[in-house]
């Protein structure tokens, strides 16, 4: 099973409580303060889906947004935040931490959508038809998707970075090439599942060919898990975009990223902290956010059986 | 898995990044001004005047033995400057491993023997903002407290552990901390979930009522047949710790495989590139592989199955 696949699944258990579906009669009853957890957890959810929607619509906005250029300096470096001139105070070159922060945003997510996208799209489809026809093809994919998950995320990253250069291109290839286990294995195993339904034997009785099965009845109803887990590689991904962005290897300046701000203040804590809390706030709440989203939207589509889920 | 298909397209992969230098790799390595021979010299030495298959077949021939090469920069040798930085990242990856354990598995235990009150509460919220850390900010925050404001540990250097090991910890210590936090978050988590489900099934509720007492319970009786998810997932880790310690030995200045990663990344040393992805790679399988058996040991029905 992929890694963020399991390790998910660690963190969200009692989905069955939380879903508000109706108890599998072998669950065990909910424990005491299941309520009180319930209700902190709809809170938790609203407040990650703002935010999120609160970074996506600054990132997209960026331009309209009433904020200095990423790149103007104001003449004041190493300025504390306060309202009183910058909100979020100015780099050490005095450039404006809030607009970096939120064109960092768009860099980010940016990169990282994109190649949660294709890689949705490229190991889905692998996974799609893999699945659905088994045999040698299966054998290929399976063994090409363990190899590459060998590599360790960064050490992959690092590796394309030394042959072919930091640039964005570079890097969303390599960071969808990264997703594309996940999505394959994924696609896979639910492909494999819905192909023994009845729905798809009924298709097949009545004379439907094995393409168009493909398309029609198998497809539609992979899509949803695949997307489930969107949220959750956007947040791998967001981390391992900042690792590079940290090392100088990934988004390369001019452009702000909030990986490389850090770096930029790492040095400089003990006087003037707000450079690194910053930006590492405005990641951390990203990626906790799209955590938590991703969880609850996962528990919603999957039907693959987790580590969780009662002595079944 | 199938060990060997795996390890075969591992390998190739490595050795075809060479080709994947945009333009011609020895002129981007001696730069223009290469006379025409000193180019074809350096052709030859990298095999680039083979086939591929004649230049795989060579390169993992050499691999095996342990030879990688010579670095394009400085002229060293791969698998020795490998071999001699090995140690500090073997040693901050188990560090972290034995960390991420001690924390996980009492933590794990307890919340699932208390399933739903406020240590299991407690628990949950904090291992899932831990998740969402990544190692570079920890390590960054842990410095900000532990190192500069109260100075108790070291920021940055290493010493050997041959030479003393009580300073050797010292240094290890704040760097491995920082790799092991969201490991033990997501194996707490998972040992609890599993934990949670074991302690339903009848034999467990046999050995209550015969009176056991329940730390022998719930360590004798059910750790065993809960730790399967753990063991899976934490061969599954190494990948993250590896890529975790090569951020971590950047900010701590640690002279391990992360560091001379970092370091032949940024001189374009794609030999010493290929040979630290090749050693990295190949223990990332050779674990999973000893994983697998550990779960079939753990697990019965594994073995029968």
């Amino acid at each position: 099973m992929a890694v963020a696949q399991v390790s998910r699944a660690a963190v969200s258990d009692d989905q069955v409580v939380a879903d508000g579906v109706a108890p599998d009669p072998s669950a065990p009853t909910s424990p005491p303060g299941a309520g009180r957890r319930r209700r902190s957890r709809r809170l938790g959810l609203w407040l990650a889906v703002t935010w999120l929607v609160v970074i996506v619509l600054a990132a997209l906005l960026a331009d309209l947004l009433p904020l200095k250029s990423y790149s103007e300096l104001t003449g004041v470096a190493a300025q504390r935040p306060g309202f009183r001139g910058e909100l979020l105070g100015t780099d050490l070159l005095g450039r404006s931490m809030l607009s970096r922060v939120v064109y960092g945003a768009r860099a980010s997510l940016a990169v990282s959508l994109g190649a949660v996208l294709i890689g949705a799209v490229v190991g889905g489809l692998v996974g799609l038809v893999a699945g659905f026809y088994r045999g040698g093809f299966d054998h290929v994919v399976t063994t090409l998707v363990n190899s590459v998950l060998a590599f360790p995320p960064l050490v992959f990253l690092m590796a394309i970075a030394a042959t072919v250069g930091a640039n964005l291109v570079s890097l969303v290839i390599g960071l969808a090439v990264l997703t594309i286990p996940t999505f394959t294995r994924l696609a896979r195993a639910n492909s494999s599942t819905f192909a023994e339904r009845e729905f798809v034997l009924a298709a097949r009785s009545m004379g439907v060919r094995n393409p168009r099965i493909l398309l029609r009845e198998v497809l539609p109803n992979v899509v949803p898990v695949l997307l489930s887990y969107m949220s959750l590689l956007l947040a791998v991904l967001i981390i391992a975009e900042g690792s590079l962005s940290f090392l100088g290897l990934g988004v390369p300046p001019p452009t702000p990223s909030w990986g490389g701000m850090i770096a930029a203040g790492r040095q400089h804590l003990a006087d003037a902290p707000h450079l690194v809390f910053v930006p590492g706030v405005a990641m951390f709440l990203t990626v906790f956010s799209l955590n938590v989203v991703g969880d609850r939207v996962r528990s919603h589509f999957d039907i693959t059986p987790t580590t969780t889920g009662g002595t079944a | 898995m199938q060990v060997l298909p795996v390890l075969l397209l591992v390998s190739f992969a490595t050795m075809v990044l060479i080709d994947l230098v945009p333009g011609d790799p020895v002129r981007s390595i001696l730069g223009e001004s290469a006379t025409p021979e000193q180019v074809l010299a350096k052709r030859a030495q990298l095999g680039l005047d083979q086939s591929v298959v004649g230049r795989y077949v060579d390169w993992l021939g050499n691999a095996l033995h342990g030879d990688f090469g010579t670095s394009l920069q400085g002229n060293q040798d791969v698998g020795g400057a490998i071999s001699q930085r090995l140690p500090v990242t073997l040693e901050l990856a188990v560090l972290a491993a034995l960390i991420a354990l001690l924390l996980a598995l009492p933590s794990g235990m307890y919340a699932a023997y208390r399933r739903g009150g406020w240590f299991d509460r407690a628990t949950e919220a904090v291992s899932s903002a831990l998740v969402s850390l990544p190692p570079f900010l920890t390590a960054t925050i842990f410095v900000f407290f532990l190192a500069v404001n109260a100075q108790v540990l070291p920021v940055t250097g290493w010493v050997p552990l041959s030479q003393d090991p009580g300073e050797n910890l010292r240094h290890a210590i704040l760097p491995a901390l920082a790799l092991a936090l969201p490991e033990a978050a997501v194996w707490m988590r998972l040992l609890r979930a599993d934990m949670v489900a074991t302690l339903q099934e009848p034999y467990v509720l046999a050995a209550v009522a015969k009176g056991m007492r329940p730390t022998n319970v719930v360590v004798r009786q059910a750790l065993r047949p809960s730790a399967i998810s753990l063991v899976t997932v934490a061969g599954l880790s190494l990948g993250r710790l590896v890529g975790g310690s090569i951020v971590v030995e950047f900010m701590f200045a640690l002279p391990g495989l992360g560091n001379l990663m970092i370091e032949s990344v940024i001189r374009h040393d794609i030999v010493m590139v290929q040979g630290l992805v090749f050693v990295v790679a190949v223990a990332y399988v050779v674990i999973n592989l000893a994983v697998d058996v550990a779960v079939a040991y753990l697990d019965p029905r594994v073995r029968q199955g």
